[in-house]
């Protein structure tokens, strides 16, 4: 059968050089080169049970009330988005299941891009030649928690309106073109009822297949320019080692996908994820105390408590706290990690040749130390993010935990860079002798 | 079941399963005999992962119950991966491969007749110039038209920050409609106030406080806003428009519960702490002949999050 169908597709397309070619195609093994593939599956899964959960989803923010099989919400007034979100989740035979799979998928896809980000940036990998892969990474991030937040933000529950509010407040901060950008996005005056029509098309078309785009080229690019490699015997800048495509990688990689696919249907079978019944419809006259936003905010919603309460006025413009905290810190991370190998290659090292092999961290203590210190940063701002979750635990005050955060906020990233300054430097002397 | 064939190929194979043999291969046979001992976890993996597929089906098609569905789903998937992973495990034993890398850039001869192609030297220089000249302006067309499009998103911005929320006159009423007397509360207690006729309104939701007069440091301004030591603040924080919810009766502290900002009620809503830089907006009141309360004009400042023209 397979053979057939290879040669009729052959008669017709020439493919049999390429084919071996790819099947030939050669991948190298090592744990942290498959951060990116779990990325990749979950995001297969994400279409998936995405075009599940639209078939029954009503992106409709007009006024219903609930009459459903969830009777404690009974009577309750609600969106109609809500009120299809409460039917999905225990009315669609596998629906909850669909929806907490769709979540966590979410919440280990982003994860998964993240730790891919911190494995290239610490390997250098980042280097010429793939500089463009890396600002494909990056914009693939970026369009990924963009995706997060607006999915989260349909479905009208509680802590969904809660993100809306905020959101809406951060891009109104913006100088200027603030005020026109918010109505563009969410469609008017918060709590405007086109918003939802804006995030649903955003969250179920427009992002999604910019994200499926840009990973087609992320991939041909890969394919073209072959993997790094780790140092090691054989592996040079004009050699490749590893495993052959077909079959040993194609087996572990098929693997790969299937045990991604089985971890996320595990927890969202097992641990329960964004029960919205339980939040109960968004009202705009209450706020949560405690609501946190999903992981990958948390560092933007650490950052908006910990900022002081300052603006900044120019003539007759002002620029809102929430600009510097919720926008700019967001824009200069950002900026940073696309800049960075320009930088490094214009200001730095100056260097034209290409990078096959890997760095390992200690090579390079200056970028390993200010990688560790960027990340002490982010993870300082995303503990700041609990801090009143915090405060109720230790049963200390917000004010207390907020300025020991602000102080932690520059002295442990300045502690832990300087840590792994010193360590990188001592392993390098140790491989390399003084000349290092 | 599966233990019976394992051990059957484990000792050897004893031709009890004779499907894959051909006469022919003898001698390879002989060469695969400790593969196939290996393959043997695999197959293992492999057909748990498909009674957990079948387990799953059956309670999909039977039950609702996300907790079950999830849990033989899940193992299904991890048992067929691993199956997977060591079947690729095992074939990839010893066998890593090298492939030299071409280098990524071409040729500097092959670029040259790249440009002398796209763009021949010293030959119909023109045709070519207004080639560009016609995709430049048809692109930057595109691109405004694009930017354009995006006007009929929204209406202007304007009239929604700008516009007026309490009229001068209005009477304040709570979440029923219902209008609020001049003694609705006692002091140190609060409630949530709306225009009349915008009950529920997001932009204008409002928390009426009663205080001791004698405790007030409004600005100078302001007082004659506070008649019998009521005041009124917006309860959209300045920060990033949370609803202000709660009021902290002893120290005369209104807080948000989304970022723990403080605002002094006695002092017109400055705030106090947390990351909020401006105070709440202020409403005007006054104590009407009819016996309620009323708004003696808008808020002190548009309510909400700043903006750049606030």
């Amino acid at each position: 059968m397979i053979p057939e169908i290879a040669r009729a597709l052959d008669a017709r397309l020439r493919m049999a050089k390429f084919a071996r070619k790819a099947l030939d195609h050669v991948f190298p093994d090592h744990w942290s080169f498959m951060l990116g593939e779990i990325a990749l599956y979950s995001f297969i899964l994400l279409i998936v049970t995405g075009a599940y959960l639209a078939t029954f989803f009503d992106a409709s923010s007009a006024k219903v009330i609930y009459h459903g099989s969830y009777k404690p919400l009974d009577g309750v007034k609600m969106t109609a988005a809500y009120q299809s979100a409460l039917h999905i989740s225990f009315d669609v035979r596998a629906g909850l299941l669909v929806r907490q799979i769709h979540h966590w998928g979410t919440l280990i896809f982003i994860a998964a891009i993240a730790a891919h980000l911190m494995r290239i940036y610490f390997t250098g990998a980042y280097r010429k030649p793939r500089e463009i892969n890396w600002v494909i990474g990056l914009t693939l991030l970026l369009l990924a928690i963009l995706n997060g937040y607006c999915g989260y933000s349909l479905v009208g529950d509680e802590l969904s309106g809660e993100g809306l509010r905020i959101g809406y407040a951060i891009a109104l901060s913006i100088p200027v073109i603030g005020p026109w950008f918010t109505f563009i996005f969410f469609g008017g005056q918060y709590p405007a009822s086109e918003t939802i029509s804006h995030l649903y098309m955003l969250h179920i078309f427009v992002v999604p297949a910019t994200i499926a785009v840009l990973i087609a080229a992320h991939l041909g690019i890969l394919w073209r320019q072959l993997h790094t490699n780790y140092p090691g015997p054989g592996r040079t800048e004009t050699q490749i080692v590893g495993s052959r495509l077909w079959p040993t990688y194609a087996a572990k990689s098929i693997g790969l996908l299937l045990l991604v696919f089985s971890c996320i249907t595990a927890l969202a079978g097992l641990v329960q994820i964004n029960p919205i019944w339980l939040y109960g419809p968004y009202s705009t006259a209450a706020s949560q105390p405690s609501a946190q936003p999903d992981w990958y905010l948390g560092w933007i919603e650490g950052a908006m408590r910990l900022f002081p309460g300052a603006n900044l006025r120019i003539g007759h413009g002002l620029i809102p706290e929430l600009f510097f905290s919720g926008a700019l810190l967001p824009a200069i991370v950002f900026g940073t990690l696309y800049a960075y190998p320009f930088i490094e290659r214009y200001f730095f090292t100056d260097d034209e040749s290409d990078h096959n092999v890997l760095r390992l961290p200690y090579e390079h203590p200056f970028n390993t130390a200010f990688g560790c210190a960027a990340f002490t940063f982010l993870l300082v701002l995303f503990f700041a993010a609990g801090d009143d979750i915090i405060a109720v635990a230790t049963n200390g005050s917000v004010v207390t935990i907020r300025t020991f955060l602000r102080i932690v906020l520059f002295a442990a990233p300045a502690a832990i860079g300087a840590i792994a300054f010193i360590l990188c430097s001592i392993i390098r002397r140790r491989r390399y002798g003084q000349n290092a | 079941m599966s233990a019976n064939r394992g051990g059957s190929e484990n000792t050897g194979d004893s031709g009890r399963n004779p499907a894959p043999m051909q006469s022919g291969e003898h001698k390879q046979k002989q060469q695969e005999a400790p593969k196939k001992a290996q393959i043997v976890p695999v197959f293992i993996a492999f057909l748990f992962g498909a009674a957990a597929a079948i387990t799953f089906l059956y309670v999909y098609w039977t039950t609702y119950q996300t907790m079950l569905m999830g849990w033989t789903l899940g193992l299904s998937l991890a048992l067929f991966g691993v199956a997977f992973v060591l079947w690729g495990h095992e074939s990839s034993l010893g066998k890593e491969v090298s492939q030299p890398r071409e280098i990524p850039s071409s040729d500097p001869k092959e670029r040259q007749l790249v440009f002398e192609e796209f763009y021949p030297p010293g030959e119909g220089i023109q045709r070519r110039r207004l080639l560009a000249v016609m995709g430049t302006a048809v692109a930057a067309f595109f691109a405004a038209t694009v930017v354009s499009f995006l006007r009929s998103f929204t209406n202007p911005p304007d009239q929604s920050l700008f516009g007026e929320v309490w009229k001068s006159g209005d009477r304040l009423v709570d979440t029923d409609g219902k209008p609020v007397p001049n003694n609705a509360l006692v002091t140190g207690s609060t409630m949530i106030v709306f225009p009349e006729g915008q009950v529920g309104s997001v932009h204008a939701q409002t928390v009426l406080i009663r205080v001791n007069p004698a405790d007030l440091r409004l600005p100078p301004d302001r007082s004659d806003w506070a008649p019998m030591g009521y005041v009124a603040y917006s309860r959209v924080c300045t920060h990033a428009g949370c609803p202000v919810a709660e009021f902290q009766a002893e120290s005369n502290v209104l807080l948000c519960p989304c970022h723990q900002s403080t605002f002094a009620v006695l002092e017109g809503a400055r705030p106090t702490g947390g990351p909020a830089a401006r105070s709440l907006a202020q409403l005007p009141l006054y104590a009407g002949g009819d016996g309620f309360l009323h708004a003696g004009g808008d808020f002190s400042k548009k309510p909400g999050p700043g903006f750049w023209r606030i």
